[in-house]
């Protein structure tokens, strides 16, 4: 189709009515941008156009300060829409609340985990005080009765067969009673077992005090027995599980006199 | 100035540009959606919005889809066939009289362009009725080929040699 054909099809006068598709709209655009001729014919019809519509309004025409106001005023109100902000304040709010929580919920935990702990730790403490404060009476009692002038101190020194071991006797002829502290002497062999004497010197006459089956568990060695006789000396043997009647002088740990 | 760069400051919101291009095609607008709306005070509102609304929606001009004048000539007419669908259209109804363009020409009271709208006239009234009656509708009501032909009852081939032969009357009496 040649220029001339292509004006005379009509196609431009549709094309300024606005009546075609978007399609040839489009390939009406591409052809008058190739030929001035058909642009100059476009404008020939738009100026026609243009004059026999505006021949057709009412009044004086319209004054563009009319719409110039509400032109800027309408601007400023599009913008917003077109430009969604983040609401940076909002998501640290969140934020701040997401990490407030989780720390109190840690807090919460570990406060619990430590009363349990602090609980545990409580009632051990309370078992070492009780445990401490029962030895302790102990222990004052025994600085009692070592202070107490009436009491008769008897060491008792190592003999031939362990010339190492010593012992000490108290007694506290009062009371009948003597303290034994077998603290220097080596734990007894498997079967045998200490057997404490009281002994009279002439004629030597040893009268047997008991034996010491506690030795090994008792913590501070010290033993109280009762004594009511006029001993003259102390002395300790070792002998078979259960004690001897009369004391095997070759197994004599230690020996020690009453001083007179 | 070049239309296209008007358009173009145009859509750069360039208001000086735009009043420009108001000043070159408001008269046309007003025109047709006085045809449609067949009321003074109703046209004038619909045109001002009109301009508004093309000034909101510059961007989504482009030339490739056709005349800028075509674009906003579409906005008009759909704002004043919007118009005449509303309520407050129907209840102002018994007032009308005028059908055609040209008997809106005929009322016409304009005094800046008496004397162009009274040639005109002269102009028109020698068209045919087939004529006056195409333009009618493919101008000022934006009808389809397809719905002219319908409204017409003639074949859809011919709307278009039809109309080239009425525009082209119109030309010769306009010089242009």
């Amino acid at each position: 189709m040649n220029t001339k054909e292509y004006i005379a099809s009509g196609i431009l006068e549709l094309y300024i009515a606005g009546a075609l598709s978007e399609k040839e709209n489009e390939e009406v655009y591409a052809a008058i941008q190739k030929n001035p001729e058909l642009l100059e014919e476009v404008e020939s019809i738009e100026k026609a156009i243009l004059q026999l519509t505006a021949a057709a309004k009412k009044d004086n025409t319209y004054s563009f300060n009319a719409i110039a106001d509400k032109l800027l005023v309408q601007e400023p109100k599009v913008i917003p829409i077109s430009k969604p902000k983040t609401n940076w304040s909002l998501l640290s709010g969140w934020a701040a609340a997401v990490i407030f929580g989780s720390a109190l919920i840690y807090t919460v935990i570990q406060n619990s985990n430590l009363k349990t702990q602090i609980a545990a730790e409580k009632q051990q403490l309370e078992e070492q005080i009780d445990k401490a404060s029962n030895s302790l009476a102990e222990t004052e009692k025994l600085i009692e009765i070592f202070r107490d002038k009436n009491i008769i101190s008897v060491p008792l020194a190592g003999q031939k067969v362990s010339p190492t071991s010593y012992a000490k006797v108290y007694w506290d002829k009062k009371t009948n009673s003597i303290y034994l502290d077998a603290k220097g002497l080596p734990e007894p062999p498997k079967g045998k077992v200490y057997q404490v004497w009281s002994l009279k010197l002439s004629p030597l006459t040893p009268t047997s005090l008991g034996t010491l089956d506690t030795f090994t568990a008792d913590a501070n060695k010290i033993f109280t027995i009762t004594n009511a006789n006029e001993s003259e000396a102390f002395g300790i043997t070792l002998e078979p599980a259960g004690g001897s009647v009369s004391p095997n002088l070759e197994q004599l740990y230690t020996l020690g006199a009453v001083a007179s | 100035m070049n239309l296209e760069l008007l358009i173009d400051r145009f859509q750069k919101k360039d208001v000086s540009a735009y009043e420009k291009l108001y000043n070159m095609y408001c008269d046309s607008i007003s025109g047709v959606v006085h045809t449609i709306v067949k009321n003074d005070n109703v046209a004038q509102e619909i045109t001002q919005d009109v301009f508004i609304k093309a000034w909101n929606k510059s961007e989504s001009y482009s030339s490739k889809k056709g005349r800028f004048f075509t674009w906003i000539l579409n906005i008009a007419r759909n704002a004043a066939i919007d118009y005449t669908r509303s309520k407050k259209f129907k209840q102002s109804k018994q007032n009308l009289n005028a059908d055609f363009f040209v008997d809106i020409l005929e009322t016409s009271r304009n005094l800046d362009s008496e004397t162009d709208a009274i040639g005109l006239k002269e102009f028109v009234t020698k068209l045919g009725d087939k004529c006056k009656a195409i333009i009618e509708l493919l101008y000022f009501k934006g009808f389809t080929q397809k719905e002219a032909s319908e409204q017409l009852e003639i074949p859809i081939g011919t709307i278009k040699t039809r109309n080239r032969t009425c525009i082209g009357e119109l030309r010769t009496m306009l010089q242009v």
